[in-house]
């Protein structure tokens, strides 16, 4: 077989490329705990955990948080129940309109972000809808159907027909088959979905800013504090907190559907 | 068979269209409650979609199924008396072997203890007693086999359908199971309807044959019937490779123009047989030995057992045969 | 009893079922979204009174010529050429990531590699965005890294270029440029991966074994069978640039890019049409690129 081993050059570019996605990430962390704060001065003067207790204490962070919480669990329940909707019809039967359907699907996060935020913007004006915490839903939902879609469809490819087949010839109905054989095969793919679409919805500002009239979901808050800065180091506290928090989702999809022939997270 | 007959499934005039293909062609059948009935044919000629028809993954275009006298039309699978052995064995991935085979009594509501019981009592019976907590992960190709066969009998169907279920096995294994079928069938007194594309599988086991070409039962009878009496060409050179000897050449031997089959076993290599032909190739196969000839334009296949002398490629050879081993067919294609 | 019938009917209409899973996602997706991106594209066919400030709506294409007076224009070309720059770069440092990652990564660094693409890919924009304001600032890491190794003047010579320098690095266009790699690297890391994995080991056995040395491996069997990811991760690299308003509005100068410009106008300015018209550019675009890509192949790579 072809020789197994890298060849050097490779392997440096390899890891500094990895390197560099994670460095900076890593340097957030560092200057959470800076002294220093009214400038981006490295090396940090000295260390603090100071931080943290202010951040605690500010009103307008907790308020951002909980909406960004409140709008990522609705979002999630809105797209995994869509998604699975839609991977189920289309898996299920050969009909013309699946490339279609697909194409649907992706659109939202296909298009630049601020296409989809000032057409959504747009509706919402035509429609005379105003802006409240179910706009924010509506946008946010949209472009996670996409995230749940494409992990309940590779699924589906694997669950045989057969099965379906098979549980109709032992004697269950339409209901029993869907609730004792098709749900528990896709059950861990739609938790994956589920969890990408959670940490997506979080994360997300750009379509957001167009559909949130005057409510801060939690990035919201923090491109204010980028444009204006308040503290400094209080926005870097809640910048180290959103990574890991986002982490924990990312890493148990990465385990849940690990082994499998599609790994959560490449449909993005 | 005992009399009187009951008819555990009937086709008449059933037709399943797709489009324009005929996957299955007007078919009329009768299958008689407790027999072993095997559906034999090439690929695409209609013995699965008939099978899926009994199940209920398929409906008739035409005609009129019965079960024990009902009609099936518009009932579901999950309404029928009747379980299917999948090829693939569709065992359910994220149950054990245990509830698997439980799964039509939980869907039937039969209380847990119960069920558990009869699941294991069926395990036994095709001696997987010890299996129930594995996965189907963890079970090869045999024992998924006879798991999906646990899960198909507990449940006392009247019918049992198996969809070609020893494709994937090997020769040894394949042959093992064909006489645990058989005597399983025996035992349980069932009507088993079997689909295989394996002429020896289906002589072996059935007791009676249906053999399909292109949507429509071309002979349907016993293994001897199917195998010595071949109604027409097809059926005789799809069981067993007989040879068929075309009406020009019957009108000389009987004075008839109608197709003859012709046994490769029935053909002895006479010094003084009424027939001439050119040896082509000789192919050893143990028992015996395979000598194809053109006689007459036409290719003849004959079984030389062991003992008797081999002849030599491109000789000229005289052959005859016994009168009552030519079988006259009377079948159009 | 009813759930039985219920049952029953799906099962006899399968195509019943088809349209109840779908008409949920249809409604939703058909009418919210289709409809209002048709608003979008319907309101840059109006137009302006200037006078009145007010939307005109009649039929007329004087928005679309707007597009082509030099300040607007300068803004297309420029988010076009960042774009194309970023997509590039992005490319050419990614692919020894994926490479590596497809080829040779075993066990544990496999994990590795891919988890190591995979949270950077889903942390958080902004905060990505935010930590390259803390690297390039003036009194940030970059510019310290720079003094200590003595190597500042380069970095002030640099800056003191026309086009590429600024103030700072993070005024400058090549802020942008690094914060835009950056955070799409990822996104183009994942497609080129995807493609290299599905080439089979054996084909690679197979040129080795009709004489190609490794080098030639790579040329003529490695990299065409690549392409196709590389334009998928490009598709994605070049779309988001151009749509984006949040970098070049933190990091950079104060020269506008498309996404600002849309922003800008269906802002206080109200100036829908013409926002719209802006933000139909880069849609007509990435439809231009797409319709390319999918002819050379790149969807099988997605």
């Amino acid at each position: 077989m072809h020789s197994d081993r890298a060849p050097m050059g490779l392997k440096i570019a390899a890891g500094a490329g990895l390197l560099f996605m994670h460095l900076p990430l890593l340097l957030i962390f560092v200057y959470a705990f800076t002294t220093e704060d009214k400038s981006y001065q490295w090396p940090p003067p000295g260390l603090t955990l100071k931080w943290f207790a202010v951040t605690w204490n500010r009103p307008d962070v907790w308020a951002a948080l909980s909406l960004s919480l409140k709008v990522a669990s609705i979002s999630t329940a809105v797209a995994l129940v869509l998604g699975t909707l839609c991977a189920a019809a289309v898996s299920r039967s050969h009909f013309f309109g699946r490339e279609v359907i697909s194409l649907m699907v992706i659109l939202p996060i296909a298009l630049p972000g601020i296409v989809t935020g000032i057409a959504l913007r747009a509706a919402f004006n035509l429609g005379d809808i105003p802006f409240s915490f179910w706009t924010i839903v509506l946008g946010h939902a949209t472009f996670c159907v996409v995230v749940v879609y494409n992990n309940a469809v590779a699924r589906f490819r694997r669950v045989s027909g057969s099965l379906v087949e098979a549980a109709m010839d032992l004697g269950a109905n339409s209901f029993q088959t869907f609730r004792y054989v098709i749900l528990p095969n896709i059950a861990t793919a739609l938790l994956a979905g589920g969890m990408l679409a959670f940490a997506l919805s979080f994360d997300e500002v750009i379509v957001t800013t167009f559909t949130a009239g005057q409510q801060q979901t939690l990035p919201i808050w923090m491109l204010e504090e980028l444009v204006r800065p308040r503290q400094r180091p209080v926005t870097n506290v809640v910048a180290l907190v959103v990574v890991l928090v986002t982490f924990i989702p990312i890493l148990a999809a990465y385990y849940l559907t690990r082994g499998t022939d599609t790994v959560a997270g490449q449909g993005k | 068979m005992e009399f009187p007959m009951t008819i555990a499934v009937s086709f008449r005039g059933v037709s399943r269209h797709y489009g324009q293909v005929r996957a299955v062609d007007n078919v009329d059948v009768e299958i008689v409650e407790g027999e072993f009935f095997a559906m034999l044919g090439p690929s695409g000629s209609g013995k699965t979609t008939c099978l899926r028809l009994i199940a209920g993954f398929e409906q008739a275009t035409r005609g009129e199924i019965e079960i024990f006298g009902t009609s099936m039309a518009g009932v579901p699978p999950y309404r029928r008396a009747v379980n299917t052995v999948f090829q693939d064995y569709a065992l359910f991935p994220h149950l054990n072997v245990v509830d698997n085979v439980a799964f039509g009594l939980m869907v039937a509501g039969v209380p847990k203890a119960e069920r558990l019981a009869a699941a294991e009592a069926t395990l036994d019976l095709v001696q997987l007693a010890d299996y129930g907590a594995r996965k189907p992960s963890a079970l090869s190709g045999g024992q998924r086999q006879r798991v999906a066969l646990a899960r198909a009998l507990v449940n006392k169907p009247r019918v049992l359908l198996l969809d070609e279920p020893l494709g994937a096995l090997d020769l040894k294994l394949r042959e093992q199971m064909q006489d645990e079928l058989k005597l399983l069938q025996r035992k349980l007194g069932i009507t088993f309807v079997f689909v295989t594309h394996d002429q020896g599988e289906a002589l072996s086991m059935a007791d009676r044959v249906a053999v399909f070409n292109e949507g429509r039962i071309a002979q349907l009878g016993s293994p001897e019937d199917i195998y010595y009496r071949p109604n027409t060409p097809f059926v005789a050179d799809f069981v067993g490779s007989a040879n068929v000897l075309p009406p020009h050449v019957m009108k000389a031997v009987i004075g008839k123009e109608l197709h003859g089959a012709l046994r490769p076993e029935a053909i002895k290599l006479r010094d003084d047989g009424p027939h001439e032909a050119t040896v082509r190739t000789t192919n050893f196969m143990g028992a015996s030995t395979r000598v194809t000839m053109l006689m007459d334009g036409v290719q003849i296949n004959a079984d030389i057992k062991k003992g008797h002398a081999i002849p030599q490629v491109g000789a000229k050879v005289r052959l005859g045969w016994n009168d009552e081993d030519l079988h006259v067919m009377l079948g159009q294609e | 009893m009813i759930v039985e019938r219920i049952s029953d009917t799906l099962w006899r209409r399968p195509k019943l079922l088809v349209v109840l899973l779908l008409t949920p996602p249809a409604l939703w997706l058909g009418i919210i979204y289709l409809g209002s991106l048709f608003a979008l594209l319907a309101q840059s066919f109006f137009s302006i009174d200037e006078f009145s400030g007010l939307i005109n709506y009649e039929f007329t294409l004087k928005t679309y010529g707007e597009l082509f007076i030099p300040a607007n224009y300068d803004i297309i070309l420029r988010t076009v050429t960042m774009s194309a720059a970023v997509t590039i770069a992005a490319a050419i440092i990614a692919f020894p990531i994926a490479y590596f990652a497809a080829r040779y990564a075993r066990g544990r660094w496999k994990a590795i590699f891919y988890l190591g693409v995979m949270l950077p890919l889903w942390s958080s924009y902004l905060v990505k965005v935010y930590s390259w304001k803390l690297i390039l600032a003036k009194e940030g890491i970059l510019n310290w890294g720079f003094e200590k190794l003595h190597l500042g003047w380069l970095l002030q010579a640099y800056l003191d270029l026309p086009f590429f320098g600024g103030n700072s690095l993070s005024t400058s266009v090549t802020g942008t440029f690094l914060v835009f790699l950056y955070v799409w690297l990822p996104f183009m890391i994942l497609p080129i991966q995807s493609a290299l994995e599905r080439v089979p080991v054996t084909m690679i056995e197979a040129a080795g074994d009709l004489g190609a040395k490794p080098r030639q491996t790579f040329r003529h069997v490695l990299l065409p069978l690549a392409l196709p990811g590389v334009i998928a991760g490009s598709i994605f690299t070049f779309s988001l640039t151009l749509g984006d308003y949040i970098i070049p509005q933190l990091v950079g100068t104060s020269r506008r890019y498309i996404g600002q410009a849309v922003y800008a106008h269906q802002g206080i300015a109200g100036n829908i049409p013409l926002a719209a018209a802006f933000a139909v550019v880069p849609i007509l675009i990435m439809a231009l690129y797409l319709w390319a890509a999918k002819r050379k192949g790149a969807f099988d790579a997605l």
